[in-house]
């Protein structure tokens, strides 16, 4: 089976279609191009058995991947541990929550290794040699270290005060690291004009219709790992709000190709408040998007002027889900909550994704007796920043066993 | 009255090269449908079949997004600068 089923890319507004090629908006209309499929085409073919006997990584859903062939980089990453997290949903009074935990995303600990991977295939399928891309940072991690590995040469520009994590974390692979005094947005659109002068492919411009495809492997494995069925209730982070949506179409996609039966999963968008262009106009109960200037520790969801806010709005409000958003302190109290519960390690659009849940709980709007995924991004060592005063000191003592005597006294705890 | 309207680059091909045409309206809707007139095809780039502004079109009056204003019906006055500007479907 090694015929592709990608049949175009179709404006996501006037519907008109275009060929295979880098481009990312609609000439006609200025609307952004997505990758369709003839899904009919995988019907018989793409069977839960076939799929299950493919290595553990996100080519194992290879078809439904805008890629000819084979992949031909990243061909390790995704397929992370969907963990039960029973200590957490006691905490929060639920009955089933799960944590999808792409925090540690192979190769470099967040899910946008699985875009990547994507992109940067399409990318030397097209025949380019240097990528690039507009980060907040674990972007252009993940573009560092996935480009190199594949002997690409790489540009990632980003806004000049992230977190020294997210920094190192791109740095280490030798790219060229370029920091922009602005915000994320400022950055954006800087790359869309060098993207059109140099001829680079830049993953979350150009290549943007393929890369934002590499998003579905986590809804697939979600919905394998739970046993081939969707969960009822789905919480997203949002930065462009790309993920919300094909976290969704990935959803769609399994039901049209019968793999798993329609769940009526509701998908719920998770912001911070110092950021919350999209849970804003939710709330407001409107599908206009009012960009915003970001104030908040999650700078990697510090997107004031959201991409895909439009269509992540659209999915949440017609699959009956909804949004929240939560302050610094909130956040940093559920990275605590996340890691002391069940052992992960999150970075701050963890605390998010977890922080928006549990208001989402408090109000009733997540019910507690059904099934809840939360989805969780990156890593907590690239921002340690947020919690690195926030967690207890080491408590020093002499290489003495009396002096730890008195400590494990006060502490409570017996000895033999 | 009479307005300065900056044209993107993708639609100059509809204007003979223009980047700048001074167009007559009151509203913004107005000067729509007056730079059809004067440059066709143009209307139906910037508005859907609803009459609407595209989504992924911008349309600044003196560096305000009309739509945060009154949209079409935003009014205008004699030296206003108008711009158009495909939105950016960029974005991480």
């Amino acid at each position: 089976m090694s015929e592709s089923i990608v049949r175009a890319l179709k404006c996501r507004e006037c519907g008109q279609e275009y060929p295979i090629e880098p481009t990312h908006v609609c000439e006609f209309c200025f609307g952004p191009l997505e990758v369709v499929y003839d899904y009919e085409k995988l019907e018989g073919k793409l069977t839960r058995e076939l799929i299950e006997s493919r290595p553990q990584n996100m080519w194992r859903y290879k078809e439904l991947l805008p890629i000819d062939g084979e992949p031909k980089v990243g061909t390790n990453n995704g397929f992370t541990p969907l963990i039960r997290a029973d200590r957490l949903a006691e905490a929060l009074g639920v009955k089933e929550l799960y944590i999808k935990n792409d925090s540690v995303c192979y190769p470099t600990l967040s899910f946008k290794d699985r875009v990547v991977a994507v992109a940067l295939s399409k990318a030397v399928e097209f025949g380019f040699e240097t990528v690039a891309c507009a980060s907040t940072g674990n972007l252009a991690g993940s573009v560092a270290a996935n480009a190199t590995a594949a002997g690409l040469k790489s540009y990632v520009f980003i806004p000049e005060d992230l977190e020294q994590g997210k920094v190192l974390g791109a740095a280490i692979f030798g790219t060229n690291i370029i920091g922009i005094k602005g915000q994320y947005d400022d950055v954006n659109r800087l790359c869309s004009e060098v993207a059109g002068k140099y001829g680079w492919a830049f993953v979350n411009v150009n290549v943007r219709p393929f890369y934002a495809e590499g998003s579905k492997s986590m809804g697939y494995e979600i919905m394998e790992q739970l046993g081939w069925k969707a969960p009822k209730h789905v919480v997203v982070p949002m930065a462009s709000g790309s993920l919300c949506t094909k976290i969704d179409k990935s959803i769609k996609e399994f039901i049209k190709l019968g793999l798993i039966e329609d769940n009526g999963t509701a998908v719920y968008g998770a912001q911070a408040t110092g950021c919350s262009p999209i849970s804003k106009s939710v709330k407001d109960g409107t599908d206009m998007i009012h960009p915003v200037k970001a104030d908040t520790i999650a700078k990697s969801l510090a997107i004031g002027n959201p991409a895909d806010g439009f269509y992540a709005n659209r999915v949440i409000r017609e699959s009956g889900g909804w949004c929240e958003d939560v302050t610094d302190a909130e956040v940093i109290a559920a990275m605590k909550l996340l890691a002391e519960t069940e052992g992960i390690f999150a970075e701050t659009a963890g605390g998010v994704t977890l922080g928006s849940a549990i208001k989402l709980i408090e109000s009733g709007k997540l019910p507690k007796d059904e099934s809840i995924v939360l989805c969780i991004t990156g890593n907590g060592l690239k921002t340690q920043e947020a919690v690195v005063n926030e967690v207890a000191k080491p408590r020093v003592i002499g290489a003495s066993l009396k002096e730890f005597d008195v400590l494990a006294e006060a502490d409570g705890v017996a000895s033999h | 009255m009479t307005v300065a309207v900056r044209i993107p680059t993708p639609l100059r091909k509809l204007t003979g090269g223009a980047d700048e045409v001074n167009i007559e309206g009151a509203t913004i809707g107005e000067l729509i449908d007056n730079l059809e007139a004067v440059h066709p095809g143009m209307k139906e780039r910037l508005c859907d079949e609803h009459g609407e502004i595209r989504r992924f079109v911008n349309v600044y009056l003196n560096d305000e997004d009309v739509r945060f204003l009154d949209g079409s019906k935003t009014a205008v006055k004699e030296g206003d600068e108008v711009s158009i500007v495909p939105a950016i479907a960029g974005g991480k």
